[in-house]
């Protein structure tokens, strides 16, 4: 199942849990799992249906454009990180 | 969208198959060169139109003050005066952050307020209202008529000094975001009666376990950094022309680093549709990261909606170091523990970065990439994000990176040296690589660290002798994400045989002639046959801006796709022609044969010239959002000589070594890797944005903002190194950006081993170190221990 690693900060919603695996094939499908494990960890993650901005999500370390959307493997690890913007 | 063609995963290493490409590697003459040096090109002020007005912008003479009211009645009855604006004349906008659409949040209220302050200035230069005349005389004089009643308030400057309990608040609604995903910043809720803070967010990211991982260290260094607010220094102030229509469509002439963002924001801030908006990108004297936010643009619009005339709006250089973005000052406190053997257990850093007026520093970015050099297995990065009285901070060139790896890389090198270790082979011993898991969680993929510091230990500069007193060599590496984003192209055959490119990326360094050597390895032609051009909003599709190191890489892969598109159709049109199946025809060196045949062949110009009567013409197209932008490594080595006498550091020998994955044009590749070099040791030595006590910037000029010219600096010597991008048809990786993040350290380390005095503030002026050599008398005329080579 595809690994969760929660950020830190979240950490006080996961009762200190960094680390979750997860039945998904997508990041939304993630969120939905994080959220029925841990409550009110979805809006801190989702926004209007979406992902927060500013929020991307790194699936085996490459971050997608597609948010929700973006597919998970069996063996995928997934990262929720703030985006970054360049000069 | 274009299914991007699956990557060919290249040998790593060095050699990357360079034998394998005809145009990639080598270096053409920029397509856009002739004009450039001859005066021709034209940059974003360059534009006259018909009746065109003038605008001139007042600016706030506090750097903090509530606005108590504008009155401009006097200003409007100057004749030739044709119009004045404030805020009022701006769309009224959430101050819930949003994302444009090409990944750069933004809070709308906080952009627009930036334009034109609503009820209060925030720094000294902060815009306030904006007058169009019929020449630039009558409008600098109009701005003089303009009353404005403020309410003087005492600024806060520093981050540190705006966190502490009773500094001065520069948003009344402003919350503390513990949560990184809702940066950069945001507003209270009307019934929400909690503080306000001058901190817009606070985030950590940890890894391992701290306290075990400093239990295991035999040496523990904990150090706190300064460095100042520093501005791109780009040549070309900011220019905007609009042209508001009768029909409500408005042309908007600029130089920036993304048409469409200038599209986009300029839109929300009127409050009109993005398809009212055309822009043109002229071509841009530097941006740095600099231009990539509006200014002028909804200025100018503004004014030409009023006056129905089009309005050109330009700004002075004191107006580009008063009234746009910085980079920011930050302070930085580093501690790092590590074993005897060298081997680094534990890192924890906490960064304040001053945003300027409004949230969104890049302390993010700055938190992400300061340990990503090094595998350390405990580790936690906090950062804060604070605003001050001073210019809202923009991007500039691998935002946050540099200041983080200045206190990394100084921190590194005295760890180094306490367990008695070459710089190089600790580095060696600690670097990142293939599968190292980052501080930030996600795991590298294959990166270059470790064969660009092993290149490093083999160049004749790291092994050369250093001889002569008060003489030292620093060395620091540093690390940048490089980013991605939408790319379109389109590329269209020419019965000539030769490519006309339509791409959307604003070419800076060179971009333009990479996009068209994309298009000319696959079809086999020269990169002279290939004639790119920078479309406008309506000609090309949504092109996300030139930044994050993304142009080669984006905007070449979706010119590689075009090409591709093409040899299809043109196969096909061959297959056609000869009336044998497309399968049975291939295309090898830029020739069209069939694979059985002999006698069926064609050129690519012959195939080109029978298009039109044969089913018409060939045009290429595609539309990308790729992944696998491929983070990059650069590693700088410094000779310096300090004059003890007066403080005065010389730059002996400067060498840059940089994982470009693959250089397209290496020539280009290297001129980033200098220019960045040279940005660098500015910042390290000179430049700072200088307040006085009531913030406002006294050096605004290139006479007092000192940059490196290149009389003060030794030619830069550079070496590519290409450890392929597996992300990326050709392996590249972005080049622009990385150069810029070790040059303050490796000053900063080049100085301590000339002088024996480590330096924990930037910049390291004469005055600074003539202090610090004062403070201490222990100070040695070097040369310094490293690198075991005294003269």
């Amino acid at each position: 199942m595809p690994r969760v690693f929660i950020p830190t900060l979240l950490l006080p919603l996961t009762k200190g849990v960094k680390e979750v695996e997860v039945e998904a094939r997508n990041v939304r499908q993630v969120v939905e799992a994080l959220e029925a494990r841990f409550p009110g960890i979805k809006e801190r993650l989702v926004e209007d249906g979406q992902l927060r901005p500013n929020l991307a999500v790194s699936v085996d370390g490459e971050i997608g454009r597609m948010g929700l959307m973006e597919k998970v493997a069996t063996e995928s690890e997934v990262h929720f990180i703030p985006a970054i913007g360049g000069g | 969208m274009t299914t991007t063609s699956k990557p060919k995963t290249k040998t790593n290493g060095k050699s990357n198959g360079a034998t394998e490409f005809k145009v990639v590697g080598t270096r053409p003459i920029r397509h856009d060169g002739l004009e450039k040096v001859t005066g021709q090109a034209r940059y974003g002020a360059d534009i006259h139109l018909p009746g065109m007005l003038h605008g001139r912008v007042l600016r706030s003479p506090h750097a903090h003050a509530w606005i108590k009211s504008i009155d401009y009645s006097k200003a409007l009855a100057l004749p030739g005066v044709k119009a004045v604006i404030t805020a009022d004349d701006f769309a009224a906008l959430s101050g819930k952050a949003i994302d444009l659409g090409e990944g750069a949040m933004t809070n709308p209220r906080f952009l627009s307020n930036n334009i034109l302050a609503k009820d209060k200035v925030l720094y000294k230069g902060h815009a306030v209202a904006a007058v169009a005349a019929i020449n630039p005389h009558i409008a600098e004089e109009a701005l003089g008529l303009i009353d404005v009643k403020y309410e003087v308030l005492p600024p806060v400057l520093d981050g540190k000094e705006a966190m502490k309990p009773g500094a001065p608040i520069l948003h009344e609604r402003l919350f503390t975001a513990n949560n990184p995903f809702v940066r950069p910043g945001g507003l209270k809720d009307d019934n929400d009666k909690s503080a306000s803070s001058n901190v817009a967010s606070h985030f950590v990211f940890e890894i391992g376990d701290l306290k075990k991982g400093f239990a295991e260290a035999d040496i523990i260094i904990e150090r706190d950094f300064e460095t100042k607010a520093v501005h791109q220094g780009y040549i070309e102030p900011h220019s905007a022309t609009a042209s508001w229509n009768k029909d409500g469509r408005v042309t908007i002439w600029c130089s920036s680093q993304g048409q469409f963002t200038m599209r986009d924001q300029t839109a929300q801030l009127l409050g009109i549709p993005n398809s009212q908006i055309k822009v043109i990108q002229m071509e841009i004297g530097g941006g740095f990261g600099g231009k990539t936010l509006v200014y002028l643009e909804p200025i100018a619009t503004a004014l030409s909606k009023k006056t129905g005339l089009p309005v050109k709006a330009s700004m002075s250089r004191k107006e580009v170091f008063e009234g746009t973005g910085p980079t920011s000052a930050s302070h930085i406190r580093v501690k790092m523990g590590v074993k005897k053997n060298g081997k680094i257990t534990a890192a924890d850093a906490t960064l304040i970065y001053a945003a300027g007026a409004f949230p969104g520093s890049p302390v993010n970015p700055g938190v992400q990439c300061m340990l990503s050099p090094y595998d350390i297995p405990n580790a936690r990065v906090e950062g804060y994000d604070v605003v001050v009285n001073t210019q809202k901070t923009a991007a500039y060139r691998a935002p946050g990176s540099p200041a983080a790896a200045y206190a990394c890389e100084c921190v590194v090198d005295e760890l180094a040296e306490k367990v008695g270790m070459d710089p190089l082979e600790f580095r060696l011993l600690n670097g990142a690589k293939e599968g190292t898991r980052r501080v930030t969680g996600p795991i590298f993929p294959k990166i270059g660290y470790i064969e660009m510091v092993k290149a490093g230990k083999a160049h004749a500069h790291w092994k050369a002798p250093i001889k002569g007193p008060w003489r030292g060599r620093g060395v620091a590496t540093g690390f940048w994400f490089n980013g991605t984003g939408p790319a379109c192209a389109i590329a269209s055959v020419n019965s000539d045989g030769t490519i006309k490119l339509v791409e959307g990326s604003p070419d800076i360094g060179g971009t333009r002639a990479v996009a068209a050597m994309h298009v000319a390895e696959v079809l086999g032609l020269k990169a002279e046959d290939v004639h790119p051009s920078v479309g406008d909003t309506d000609t090309i599709g949504f092109t996300s801006n030139t930044g994050g190191s993304s142009v080669a890489f984006k905007t070449g892969w979706a010119c590689y796709e075009a090409a591709q598109d093409i040899k299809r159709q043109m196969i096909a049109r061959a297959a056609k022609i000869w009336d044998v199946k497309p399968e049975d025809v291939e295309m090898k060196d830029g020739k069209f044969a069939h694979k059985s045949d002999p006698e069926l062949k064609f050129t690519f110009k012959q195939l080109a010239s029978r298009l039109l009567n044969t089913g018409g013409p060939v045009v290429g197209r595609a539309a990308i959002d790729p992944k696998g932008a491929g983070g990059a490594f650069a590693m700088h080595i410094a000779d310096v000589e300090v004059d003890p006498e007066t403080g005065k550091v010389q730059v002996l020998r400067y060498t840059t070594i940089q994982d470009a994955g693959k250089a397209i044009h290496p020539s280009y590749v290297e001129g980033q890797m200098q220019g960045g070099a040279v940005q660098g040791i500015g910042w390290a030595l000179n430049e700072e944005y200088f307040f006085n006590k009531d913030g406002a910037m006294i050096n605004s000029s290139f006479l007092d903002y000192r940059m490196p010219t290149s009389l003060d600096l030794p030619m830069i010597d550079t070496e590519i190194v290409e450890v392929a991008n597996p992300g990326h048809p050709y392996g590249v990786r972005g080049v622009g950006e990385v150069s810029i993040v070790p040059p303050m350290a490796a000053v900063a380390n080049a100085i301590y081993h000339a002088t024996g005095v480590r330096l924990y503030r930037l910049p390291m002026t004469p005055g600074v170190i003539q202090e610090a050599l004062a403070a201490n008398s222990g100070a040695k005329n070097g040369p310094g221990k490293r690198n075991g080579k005294k003269g």
